[in-house]
C-alpha cells in the first residue's frame, strides 16, 4: 500500500482539509450552544495532537533509508509544504507581525532575509547534497573532507546551532499551551514533548514529513482566516496583503495628525543613517546565509525522488512560506491602525472613560500582562486609572501604551469581533508552527548524534536493527533534554533563534559552498574553515550580547545579532588561504566531485547494509 | 539553446567529459545570473528604500513593498525559473536524470 499512498497523496490531504474544517466548524457550532471557551482550546489541541500522532504511528519504519530520508519519494510539491511547516516556527507565525509592529519597516530585514535565503538553497547547495545522497549534513562533510575530523566539527556546528533552536521552540508550545490551556508552563513543556516524539518516534523522516505537510496545512488556514475577515470588515475586500496599502496611508495620516501620537517613531521610517542602513543589510545577509546552513532545512531536500525535485521543491518551499510572510506585515498594519485609531489619544481621566477601552485591551492585559498602560498591566480599568493617576497621564499617548510582541497575531480574531473558535484556531495553528519545527531540529540533532557519532564514528558494522534502536533512544534522549532546558526558562528566547542563524552560517556555509564549487578545497582548509569561522561568530556573539555574553561595545556598529557578517567572510577567506597551501584533494576525490556536479547516474552514498531495503 | 554535445563520442553512461565539462561552464554562468538576480532584489533594491517610498501604488509607498512583497515575489518566480533553466542544461548535455 505504500506506493499508492504516494499517489493518493491529493486524496489523502484532501480529505484531511475536509475533515479539519469540519471539525472547526463543528466547535463553532458547540461554541454557540454554549460549550466554555476553555472546552473548546482543549479540544483543539487534544484532536490536532491526536492526528498527528496518528500520522506518526501509521508512518513507523524499521528501515534505515525510510527513517532518514523518507526511503526518497516524497514527491517536491509536498516536499514544499513539510520544509514550510520545518521552517516556520513560533518566531514566524506569533513573533513576526509583532515584530513588525513593534519596529516597522526596519523589521523587514527579517522578512527578506527569511526568504532570500531559499535561492541559495535551491543554487548553490539542496541539489548537490540530494545527488550526494547524504542523510545528514555532516554526513557530506565527512565524505568530501575525507574522514571524521571534518565530520566532527560540522557536528558539534550543527548541535550548538539547533540546539538552541529547538529549546526556543519547546519554550514556544509551552507558552501557547499554558496561555490558551491554563496549564502551569513547566508542564506544558512537557505536553509539548509528548507532541513532538510521537510524531517522529516510530517513524522518522518518514513521520515526520507526513505530519509537518498536515501541520502546514493546519498552521497557513489558522493565520489567514483571521486577517482575511479583518480586511474584510476593515476594507470590504478579503484579500488583506492587497489591502492594507490603504491601511499604510492612513497609519501614515495619523501619525502626521494625531496629538498622541507626537514622537512616534514613524512605522515606514527606513534606516536613518550608514550605521543603521549596513545592520538592515547585514542582518539580511545572516538570514539568508543561515537559512542555506541549517541543518534540519537542507536534511529536507534529501527526500525528494531526483535532483532535479529537490530544485524544485525548494521554489514550492519558498511558495508556501511567503504565503505566511507576505500576511505578516499586513496583520503588523492592521493591529496598528486598531492602536492608533481606538486606543491611542483615549481619555485616561476618569474610570468610566477607561472601561470604554476595546475589551482585547484587559483580555491580554489579564494575560500575562501582555497590555500595559501607564507601565501597569490592563488587567482591569481600576488598575489602569491607578497607575495613570499616579503618574498623572491624562490622555493616553503611544509612550505609556505598551504591548507584547506576541499579542498582535494572537489578539486578531478579538479585534475583529469573531467568535473564540478562531482564537482557538490560531493557538492550534501556533502549536502547529512550533512542533513541526521541533520535530525537524529533534531529528537533525539525534540523526547527526546516531548516524554520524555512532554508526560512523563509533560502530561502523552495527545492524539496521541495533541502529534504528540507538537512533531511537537518542531522540528521546535530546528530546527530554530540550524540555529540561526549556523548563529553566533560559532568557532571551528569541535572541537564542537569531544566534543559530549567524553560528550556522559561519561555520557551515563556506565549506559547503566550497566543497561543491571549487574543487581545489581541501581537508584541512575547510576544517579551518568551519573552526575559524564558527568561532569567530561565536566569539562576537559572547563580546557583545549585553545580558548573556560580556557586553563589550560592537566593532564599527556591527549589531551583536548579525555576528555572523564576520564569520561567513572570515571562513571563505580561511578555507581559501589554507587549501591553496595544502596539497591538493586527491584524484579519486575529483572524481567524487566531478560525479556530484551532474544529476544523472545513481545517488553516490548508497546504504550498503544488506536488508535495508530500498 | 544550442544542444551540449561537442562530441559524438559516448560513454556507457551516455554522456562525454568534453560535455560534463560544458554542463559545468552553463551550470556556473546560470549560478552567477540567479545569484545577481537574487543580490539586486535581496540586498540593492533595498538601499534605495526611501527614495522607492515617494512612489505610491495602490496604497503602497513601493520602498516598503519591496521588503513586504516585492523582493519575496521575484524570489519565488526565480527559483522556479533558475529550476527550469537548469533541467534545460541538464537535458541538453544529456547529464540529465531518466
Amino acid at each position: 500500500m505504500k506506493g499508492d499512498f504516494t499517489s493518493n497523496l491529493g486524496k489523502v490531504y484532501g480529505i484531511y482539509t475536509g475533515g479539519f474544517a469540519a471539525f472547526v466548524i463543528l466547535l463553532a457550532i458547540l461554541e454557540q450552544v454554549g460549550l466554555p471557551d476553555r472546552m473548546i482550546g482543549y479540544l483543539f489541541v487534544f484532536f490536532t495532537i491526536a492526528v498527528y500522532a496518528g500520522i506518526g504511528v501509521l508512518s513507523r519504519t524499521m528501515q534505515v533509508s525510510e527513517y532518514y530520508v523518507a526511503g526518497r519519494k516524497v514527491p517536491p510539491f509536498y516536499n514544499g509544504m513539510a520544509t514550510a511547516a520545518d521552517w516556520m516556527s513560533a518566531a514566524s507565525y506569533i513573533a513576526m507581525a509583532g515584530g513588525i509592529y513593534a519596529s516597522g519597516y526596519s523589521y523587514m530585514s527579517f522578512v527578506i532575509g527569511w526568504t532570500g535565503g531559499y535561492v541559495l538553497v535551491a543554487v548553490l547547495i539542496a541539489p548537490y547534497l540530494r545527488k550526494f545522497g547524504a542523510y545528514t549534513v555532516p554526513d557530506f562533510l565527512g565524505a568530501r573532507y575525507g574522514g571524521n575530523v571534518a565530520r566532527f566539527v560540522g557536528i558539534v556546528i550543527l548541535f550548538i546551532c539547533s540546539f538552541s533552536y529547538i529549546v526556543a521552540q519547546v519554550t514556544g508550545t509551552g507558552i501557547i499551551a499554558s496561555r490558551f490551556l491554563g496549564i502551569d508552563f513547566n508542564i506544558a513543556v512537557f505536553v509539548g514533548l509528548i507532541g513532538i516524539l510521537v510524531c517522529s518516534l516510530l517513524g522518522g523522516m518518514r513521520a515526520v514529513t507526513w505530519t509537518q505537510v498536515a501541520q502546514y496545512i493546519v498552521l497557513i488556514t489558522a493565520y489567514l482566516i483571521p486577517v482575511i475577515v479583518l480586511s474584510a470588515q476593515k476594507t470590504g475586500v478579503p484579500i488583506p496583503q492587497l489591502m492594507y496599502g490603504q491601511v499604510l496611508q492612513e497609519i501614515q495620516q495619523l501619525e502626521a495628525t494625531k496629538p498622541a501620537l507626537q514622537g512616534a517613531k514613524p512605522f515606514m521610517a527606513t534606516p536613518a543613517n550608514a550605521t543603521e542602513m549596513f545592520n538592515f543589510i547585514a542582518l539580511i545577509v545572516c538570514l539568508m546565509v543561515g537559512t542555506a546552513s541549517l541543518p534540519h532545512v537542507l536534511m529536507r531536500f534529501f527526500t525528494t525522488p531526483s535532483v532535479r525535485d529537490a530544485r524544485i521543491s525548494a521554489g514550492w518551499a519558498l511558495l508556501f512560506i511567503f504565503f505566511l510572510y507576505f500576511t505578516a506585515p499586513a496583520y503588523a498594519s492592521f493591529a496598528k491602525l486598531e492602536v492608533y485609531q481606538n486606543v491611542l489619544g483615549a481619555d485616561l481621566s476618569t474610570l468610566a472613560a477607561i472601561e470604554a477601552l476595546p475589551s482585547w485591551i484587559f483580555t491580554y492585559g489579564n494575560l500575562d500582562g501582555l497590555v500595559k498602560i501607564c507601565g501597569a498591566a490592563a488587567t482591569s480599568a481600576q488598575a489602569v486609572f491607578d497607575a495613570c493617576q499616579a503618574k498623572q497621564i491624562l490622555t493616553l499617548s503611544h509612550s505609556a501604551f505598551a504591548i507584547g510582541a506576541d499579542t498582535v497575531v494572537i489578539a486578531t480574531p478579538e479585534i475583529a469581533g469573531l467568535p473564540y473558535v478562531i482564537a482557538g484556531l490560531v493557538a492550534a495553528g501556533g502549536l502547529a508552527a512550533a512542533l513541526s519545527t521541533a520535530d525537524g531540529l529533534l531529528l537533525a540533532i539525534a540523526n547527526a548524534l546516531s548516524h554520524d557519532v555512532y554508526y560512523r564514528m563509533i560502530d561502523p558494522n552495527a545492524s539496521t536493527k541495533k541502529r534504528l534502536i540507538i537512533a531511537r533512544i537518542l531522540l528521546i534522549v535530546v528530546a527530554i533534554l530540550s524540555a529540561y532546558v526549556a523548563a529553566q526558562k533560559p532568557g532571551g528566547i528569541l535572541a537564542l533563534v537569531a544566534w543559530a542563524f549567524s553560528l550556522a552560517a559561519g561555520g557551515l556555509f563556506p565549506a559547503l559552498v566550497m566543497g561543491i564549487w571549487w574543487s581545489r578545497t581541501t581537508k584541512e582548509g575547510a576544517i579551518a574553515g568551519m573552526t575559524v569561522g564558527f568561532v569567530a561568530t561565536l566569539g562576537y556573539l559572547i563580546w557583545t550580547h549585553p545580558t548573556m555574553g560580556l557586553g563589550q561595545p560592537t566593532l564599527w556598529g556591527v549589531a551583536n545579532i548579525s555576528a555572523g557578517i564576520f564569520g561567513i567572510p572570515l571562513g571563505f577567506i580561511v578555507t581559501y588561504l589554507v587549501s591553496i597551501v595544502t596539497p591538493a584533494p586527491s584524484a579519486e576525490m575529483q572524481e567524487f566531485i566531478k560525479e556530484l556536479r551532474i544529476p544523472s547516474g545513481k545517488t553516490m552514498m548508497e546504504e550498503k547494509v544488506e536488508g535495508a531495503g530500498h | 539553446m544550442p544542444a551540449c554535445r561537442l562530441e559524438r563520442v559516448y560513454t556507457e553512461t551516455g554522456d562525454t567529459m568534453a560535455n560534463r565539462e560544458e554542463h559545468w561552464a552553463r551550470t556556473k554562468s546560470l549560478m552567477w545570473i540567479t545569484l545577481a538576480i537574487w543580490f539586486v532584489f535581496g540586498f540593492l533594491i533595498h538601499f534605495f528604500s526611501a527614495s522607492l517610498n515617494s512612489i505610491v501604488i495602490f496604497g503602497f509607498p513601493m520602498g516598503w513593498y519591496m521588503g513586504a512583497q516585492g523582493s519575496l515575489i521575484v524570489f519565488v518566480v526565480l527559483i522556479f525559473w533558475f529550476a527550469g533553466k537548469q533541467n534545460q542544461i541538464d537535458q541538453d548535455c544529456g547529464v540529465a536524470e531518466d
